[in-house]
């Protein structure tokens, strides 16, 4: 990326998809992502999380931080970066991946892509060139920042299979959940995945920058047969809970930038610890984390229910109505397809054992009148939603 | 003259301070000061018509907001804004700005080093964690490890608990900290050599050590650990220049029916029987009090104003060797208008902030290579600032005052101060200004240049040093002053200290004043008037 000395001018940039978002934006509820300035809602809430859930969402993707990852040691080095075992991954296929630092604590979580044998891309939600460069001491590898010379969007939900065939782009019917394809549309080249952070059927297109309205254009062509609808980050907070995913810096501190001791969290405390693989051979922090896993586990970011229809907002969690808080939430939504509040909160752990009862206390306003409600919580396994046709290939056809 | 309780020798911040909290305790209280203005190093002063100059100290952010609420000084005129930048100039016509907005932050780092401005996610993280640590200290009396007196063994199990609320990795990073150079501890961090400047010079300030020198990271912490309403790290101006911190805790002092007697240096300390019975002025007068608190730093007050056979010999031979170095020069400027920085597109912010003009560590080492050598740096470190953007009362309007703190300045150049040098020193600062702001020289009415030997005599730090001894890790905590007399009290019965050379040291912090009226109070059993610390958690 290119910085002048006049950037100071426009405190956050603008993504090569602004000029479409800017034009569809009736709330003009802007916020800064990785110093973009990205849409908090477009224009309704509700009709962009209902086309996630029931249409396609459209959301710009562009400030997500990408790295390529190529070279010799490739491999090994992500082999000995991640925590999961990399090595059933093929070119061509995309997996969820988690890092920590050498106390076992995760740095950060993101998507591992890999296009050829020492060709990869790892997609992260907080910045990591420092650590990423850190870890390679010894390993031949390069690491390049792409994160402003991709544009990326997130096309998401039950017909979003349709969107994209209807606007040119062939070639996605066999693709299967975390395979990655190169395609074109029209005469636009583009890679697709079929990847996404909202639970739903959904694609992430990759395109470049010089490319991205034209990409835009051709999706939102189709709009007189489909519902599509541009959404903001506020839809896919919604969207996300629903479906499970945690978001680091968050829901949790991220290790580098925790001040207090205790603060940061291992991957078994933020519910991640499906994919730490202890027996894969060694990466940063295996070692604190055999430590850890061999001691009853302290507390967990767990996916909660609250009973009743309140607005959570923050609350303590107790053990019953009273007592010392055992916990926090982190993060809640009123899910409008379950008609249930989610949400997913930091609870101690009990001899390893999650509390039997869990109570969440809030305060919520009533006509600027401020009450307290107390509500029942039920711990979730799984996720809230999980929609059967999300893994089908191919993919249902509207 | 008579029937004091106490007096406080020095009107400095720390002895306004402390006098503020004893006439708040009920004490009748007497400030004495040897000008005929008050504020010591924080203090501004017209010396050229229609210029205000803050002479010595020139921002804020370590004052205590405890001290600042508890004396009430928002009413008694005390304001601080907040500064929104730093930035450092290139030799190559670029520049590197630290922005407060996050995102013009980030790329600014970015456009320097993308990997440094991802590692400074780390940095601040790891800054602010010894910060928040330190922090917890410095409204409190540094515990005497080797006594087992109830107090002492709380104030050092305290201590211990805060460390040990560290993780091991985190104990083991914190005394390197403590003991390393600012380069060295910087570059664990950072690759690019402006950004390696940018953040090293907070570090050098007012000490008599270099960028390399063991010690000089912990000075850094000592210049990130203040705040400005809770924004920890974050620098501000007092509207009216520092002399309105003087100012407003002059008039809260007086206010609590205090009494400042200014013309008015103390020649001696009287001691009678191991107890002190008040003090001796030059003109020969005699005040007496079974207080008597010395703001002046530990060398001066206990090898000026005290005399030799009053003490024990230990104490002089520690106050002898006190590491109180002077290092830094200063520049104050009146200006026809605003110079102009051609490097800086127009409409830049970064005019508004600290600015400076050494932009590696190669340069920040040599300019301390000629300290070393008895000579004034050739290529000094300016931290400069124009507060009269802000502060319409600096200046008059569309006129500008600038500030320019200078390291590094020796005491006394080889062969001694002339005027002819003191105006060859001014003018390597004007040099180097004008390097980067073609009508600056042309902008230039009125120069007031201070050497350390110009501080000495003007406010009484000996040698001119800013922080009344040196912050290194032997004149820190329990050690500061000396060993044995960390907790205030002097060596004879009624006799204590309460200046930057105590506990927690330099920066207009007002801690030192408060920590000491505490121990005052406690001693003449009065209630408490200081502040406890306001918790970060």
């Amino acid at each position: 990326m290119n910085i002048t000395h006049e950037h100071f001018r426009q405190a956050l940039q603008r993504t090569p998809f602004h000029d479409r978002i800017s034009a569809l934006s009736t709330t003009e509820t802007w916020t800064g992502w990785n110093t973009y300035k990205v849409a908090r809602v477009v224009d309704k809430l509700s009709a962009e999380y209902f086309a996630v859930r029931s249409g396609c969402a459209v959301m710009d993707l562009t400030p997500m931080e990408k790295y390529r990852i190529t070279g010799k040691d490739a491999y090994a080095y992500l082999d000995r970066l991640l925590t999961r075992d990399i090595s059933t991954l093929k070119p061509g296929r995309v997996t969820y991946v988690v890092w920590c630092n050498d106390e076992g604590k995760v740095i950060d979580d993101g998507t591992l892509f890999q296009f050829g044998e020492q060709d990869y891309r790892l997609c992260s939600q907080h910045h990591q060139l420092d650590w990423l460069l850190m870890s390679a001491s010894g390993y031949d590898v390069q690491i390049e920042t792409e994160t402003h010379d991709v544009a990326a969007l997130a096309v998401q939900g039950p017909t979003s299979y349709s969107v994209l065939t209807a606007a040119g782009i062939d070639g996605l019917e066999q693709l299967k959940p975390f395979g990655i394809v190169d395609l074109h549309c029209g005469d636009i080249p583009i890679t697709v995945s079929r990847t996404g952070y909202t639970g739903d059927l959904g694609y992430e297109v990759w395109v470049k920058p010089a490319d991205a309205l034209r990409l835009w254009d051709a999706i939102f062509s189709v709009q007189g047969q489909y519902d599509i609808q541009p959404m903001g980050l506020d839809a896919l907070e919604m969207v996300r809970i629903e479906a499970g995913f945690v978001m680091p810096g968050f829901d949790f501190n991220t290790a580098e930038s925790t001040v207090r001791n205790g603060y940061d969290r291992s991957p078994y405390e933020v519910g991640l610890g499906w994919v730490v693989n202890l027996e894969k051979g060694h990466f940063t922090g295996r070692k604190a984390l055999i430590a850890e896993k061999a001691q009853p586990i302290k507390r967990r970011l767990t996916k909660i229910v609250v009973d009743g229809n309140k607005p959570v907002g923050e609350a303590f969690i107790y053990t019953g109505k009273g007592g010392k808080p055992v916990g926090e939430i982190k993060c809640t939504i009123w899910s409008p397809v379950l008609k249930a509040n989610l949400a997913l909160a930091d609870v101690d752990y009990v001899k390893g054992r999650l509390p039997e009862k869990l109570w969440a206390r809030f305060d919520y306003q009533r006509e600027l009148k401020w009450r307290t409600a107390w509500a029942e919580c039920h711990a979730q396994s799984k996720p809230s939603y999980v929609p059967e046709h999300k893994s089908a290939t191919p993919p249902d056809r509207f | 003259m008579g029937n004091y309780d106490a007096i406080v020798i020095g009107a400095g911040h720390n002895g306004l301070t402390n006098a503020a909290f004893l006439a708040k305790a009920g004490l009748r209280v007497l400030v004495v000061e040897k000008n005929d203005y008050i504020g010591g190093a924080t203090v501004s002063r017209e010396l050229h018509k229609g210029w205000k100059y803050s002479n010595c100290s020139y921002v804020s952010s370590l004052f205590r907001p405890e001290i600042y609420n508890a004396l009430d000084l928002g009413r008694h005129g005390l304001k601080v804004i907040p500064l929104i930048s730093s930035m450092t100039f290139k030799q190559d016509g670029d520049y590197f700005g630290s922005y407060n907005n996050p995102n013009i932050r980030r790329r600014e780092l970015m456009r320097h080093s993308p990997r440094d401005a991802d590692a400074v996610v780390r940095f601040d993280a790891d800054v602010m964690r010894w910060c928040r640590l330190i922090r917890g200290f410095l409204l409190r009396t540094p515990p005497d490890p080797g006594s087992f007196r109830p107090r002492d063994a709380f104030e050092f199990a305290y201590l211990m608990k805060k460390f040990y609320e560290l993780s091991e990795s985190q104990i083991y990073e914190f005394i390197r900290f403590f003991t390393m150079s600012i380069a060295e501890y910087l570059e664990n961090y950072f690759e690019n050599e402006t950004i390696l400047a940018h953040y090293s010079g907070g570090s050098i300030i007012g000490t008599g050590l270099g960028v390399y020198s063991p010690g000089t990271a912990y000075v850094l912490l000592h210049h990130a650990m203040g705040d400005v309403d809770g924004n920890i790290g974050s620098w501000g101006f007092a509207r009216g220049g520092m002399g309105a911190i003087a100012g407003s805790l002059a008039s809260a002092f007086q206010s609590h029916g205090g009494e400042i007697k200014t013309d008015a240096e103390v020649a001696q300390i009287m001691v009678s029987g191991n107890k002190a019975t008040g003090v001796r002025l030059a003109s020969g007068e005699e005040i007496s009090a079974r207080t008597v608190v010395s703001n002046l730093d530990a060398k001066r007050t206990f090898t000026k104003v005290m005399d030799e056979k009053d003490l024990p010999p230990d104490l002089v031979r520690r106050a002898k060797n006190f590491k109180i170095r002077g290092s830094s020069g200063k520049v104050n400027i009146a200006l026809d208008g605003m110079p102009t920085f051609p490097s800086l597109p127009k409409d830049s912010q970064l005019t508004l902030g600290h600015m400076h003009f050494t932009d590696t560590l190669r340069r920040l080492e040599k300019a301390y290579d000629d300290w070393k050598d008895d000579r004034w740096s050739a290529d000094p470190y300016c931290d400069t600032l124009i507060p009269s953007q802000y502060d319409p009362s600096l200046a008059p309007p569309g006129k500008h005052m600038m500030t320019v703190f200078v390291q590094y300045c020796p005491v006394e150049p080889e062969g001694g101060w002339t005027g002819d040098k003191r105006d060859q020193f001014g003018q390597t600062v004007i040099d180097q200004i004008a390097d980067y702001s073609p009508d600056f020289k042309s902008l230039l009415l009125h120069a007031e240049i201070r050497t350390p030997r110009d501080m000495e005599n003007d406010v009484g730090l000996t040698e001119g040093n800013i922080f009344q001894g040196e912050l290194t890790f032997d004149q820190l905590m329990f050690n500061r002053p000396f060993p044995g007399y960390a907790q205030y009290r002097g060596p004879v019965k009624g006799m204590y200290m309460c200046g930057s050379s105590t506990h927690p040291g330099g920066g207009v912090m007002g801690a030192p004043g408060a920590n000491a009226a505490r121990e005052i109070l406690r001693d003449l059993k009065k209630a408490d008037t200081t502040p406890e610390e306001f918790s970060d958690d």
